[in-house]
């Protein structure tokens, strides 16, 4: 049993205690003038409105797909990154975790200097494929997976550093090979740690404003995500950029409701 | 032998060496103290941990080139390992799938097992619901699911509660019995030993100090370690006929044996008679001591005598209140010749 944790006698410290309501207020207060001044009345005509619409299914699409693409590199990452030793594997951890701590609009520009029409590779794709990323939807992809993928990275490399090798060795003795042991023994043991590290990615890749405006630009309907049209809303149809900001609101909502056990529940 | 390996695994403070042989369809157990290299000798015949130097030899065929997934062998861990996402069923399943059988025979195989140990209606019960007896009995059964040629069993009765734990080790000996491969155990419990075993193998820190029939072993123990364990009490010495001059005391004893040259000589707690004043009469030896302690023992109590032979006596609760026995005070011991036996060293 741990030791259960006794309170310290005495009166409460309003010194600590004014500050912490301040700033309870001062995070809870935003969120509560989008919710009072949100156009409550005409919200279902205003979220018929096409340029609503087109924002939100491009959001969900590119923010899916980005969480597909980190998934599918971001995994085998942090299986390397928890189960292989080499050399310089620090670096290389410090390494994923830049994006997280980058501002996006210098990831957008990086990313323009190596993916652009001129840049270092994106030469290369241009004139081997006739790929080019920047301003085209596959490119909002690139961005949002490029500043997500280090929550995905993070989340599941602990997960598996917490798992217990020994079911691997049990799956060894029974014949299983590396491959079939991470499919069918690793990947299930690490499955709550994976569906977090997923969701904060999702979730991560839908709020992107930065890195998707420098890489791909601001075109409805192709790469004019949810963040973007609520920033150039603001500008033109103030009351949309309110309906747009509440839609974020509540799917930032459902993603910490799905956390819950994971995150807020913490003891 | 089906068996023979040479197992030495060094680490910084310790070195596993060890020599093992079993035939097919025996069992060997590997009996020692905790940190005495039990389940590294284990691991290391499991490909889990990589041999220093040495050899492992199966059915003729050198095994420890081979990494883990690829031997031939079938392993129970000590608290058993299930995998907690898969059923009774697909946790014995999964090695038969892992070997190219097909989905469907594998579970066909699986279903077989879990019948055979008796839990044909757990089939779809995930590890965390079943007991402590029924996942051990899973455990065995997914690893000798995979038909090995060598089974290794680590602790397999030690996560059991008491209660449980004697019909689950008769199970799991008529299991032993209709296995026709080599079996090494490894337990700390000298009866999982005494009645899983065909021969026995003492390891303390890294190396064999003995090794025998069981029987053999609980008779003539060779450390304090196995002698503590079979509930002897153990003494060197010289013997000359019948005498034997004890090392570390100025003292003989007399054995029922006659010997010549350097000897063990045990006898069994039970022997020790204790008395206030110096007893007359039949010839044994006899010494007089102090009493270092007194602890309820089962249904006996057990005197814990000083020097200058230190030993354990066994005597009944009535005894221990008519002698009026307490700590520190002086008594008389003796031990009838017959009951003292004596070994060569």
């Amino acid at each position: 049993m741990p030791a259960v944790r006794t309170r310290v006698p005495g009166r409460v410290p309003w010194v600590l205690v004014l500050p912490a309501l301040a700033g309870l207020a001062f995070l809870v207060l935003p969120l509560a003038g989008l919710v009072i001044r949100a156009p409550w009345a005409t919200l279902l005509t205003r979220l018929g409105e096409p340029q609503v619409w087109d924002a939100l299914r491009l959001s969900l699409i590119t923010a899916t797909a980005a969480t597909a693409v980190c998934l599918l590199f971001g995994v085998p990452l942090a299986w390397l990154l928890a189960r292989i030793t080499f050399p310089g594997r620090r670096l290389v951890r410090a390494l994923v975790t830049v994006p997280l701590v980058l501002p996006p609009v210098v990831g957008g520009v990086a990313l323009l200097l190596v993916l652009g029409r001129r840049g270092l590779l994106g030469r290369w794709l241009d004139a081997a494929f006739g790929v080019s990323l920047p301003f085209t939807t596959a490119g909002v992809v690139v961005a949002q997976a490029f500043v997500a993928m280090p929550f995905l990275v993070i989340s599941v490399e602990g997960a598996l550093r917490a798992a217990d090798l020994r079911y691997e060795e049990a799956a060894a003795t029974l014949g299983a090979s590396r491959w079939t042991t991470f499919r069918r023994v690793t990947l299930p043991l690490v499955a709550p740690g994976l569906a977090a590290g997923a969701i904060l990615c999702w979730a991560r890749a839908l709020g992107e404003f930065g890195a998707t405006i420098t890489f791909a630009g601001n075109f409805p309907g192709r790469t004019q995500t949810m963040p973007l049209a609520v920033y150039l809303a603001l500008e033109t149809d103030p009351q949309a950029a309110i309906v747009l900001s509440l839609v974020l609101l509540a799917v930032s909502v459902i993603v910490l409701a799905s956390l819950r056990d994971r995150w807020v529940n913490t003891p | 032998m089906n068996l023979h390996a040479h197992l030495v695994v060094e680490r910084a403070a310790f070195t596993l060496d060890v020599e093992l042989a079993v035939a097919a369809g025996q069992v060997l157990a590997l009996l020692g103290p905790n940190g005495a290299g039990k389940t590294t000798a284990l691991r290391a015949l499991a490909g889990l941990t990589p041999l220093t130097r040495g050899h492992i030899t199966l059915d003729g065929q050198p095994l420890h080139p081979l990494p883990a997934e690829r031997r031939p062998v079938g392993m129970v861990f000590q608290d058993y390992l299930l995998f907690p996402h898969l059923s009774a069923l697909d946790n014995i399943a999964f090695g038969p799938r892992c070997r190219r059988t097909t989905r469907a025979e594998a579970r066909r195989q699986a279903a077989r097992w879990l019948q055979r140990v008796g839990l044909a209606d757990q089939a779809a019960t995930k590890p965390r619901a079943l007991s402590g007896g029924q996942a051990q009995r899973v455990a065995l059964a997914r690893a000798l699911a995979v038909t090995p040629r060598l089974l290794l069993l680590d602790e397999p009765l030690a996560a059991l509660d008491a209660h449980t734990r004697p019909h689950i080790r008769a199970q799991l000996r008529r299991h032993l019995a209709d296995y026709d491969g080599a079996t090494v155990l490894v337990t700390h419990d000298p009866l999982d030993a005494m009645v899983l075993a065909d021969h026995l193998v003492v390891v303390e820190a890294g190396h064999v100090v003995q090794h025998g029939a069981p029987s053999e072993v609980a008779r003539h123990p060779r450390t304090d370690y196995v002698a503590r364990l079979v509930g002897l009490n153990l003494y060197r010495g010289t013997a000359h006929r019948h005498t034997v001059s004890l090392e570390g005391a100025d003292l003989s004893l007399d054995a029922a044996e006659s010997l010549d040259g350097r000897v063990f000589v045990a006898f069994p707690p039970s022997a020790v008679a204790l008395f206030r004043a110096r007893p007359d009469g039949s010839p044994r030896n006899l010494w007089q001591t102090a009493i270092a302690g007194i602890e309820r023992h089962g249904d006996r109590v057990r005197i814990h005598l000083d020097h200058p032979l230190p030993a354990a006596a066994d005597i009944t609760a009535a005894a221990l209140a008519e002698l009026d026995l307490t700590e520190g005070q002086r008594v008389w011991a003796a031990v009838k010749a017959t009951e003292t036996h004596a070994y060569p060293a």
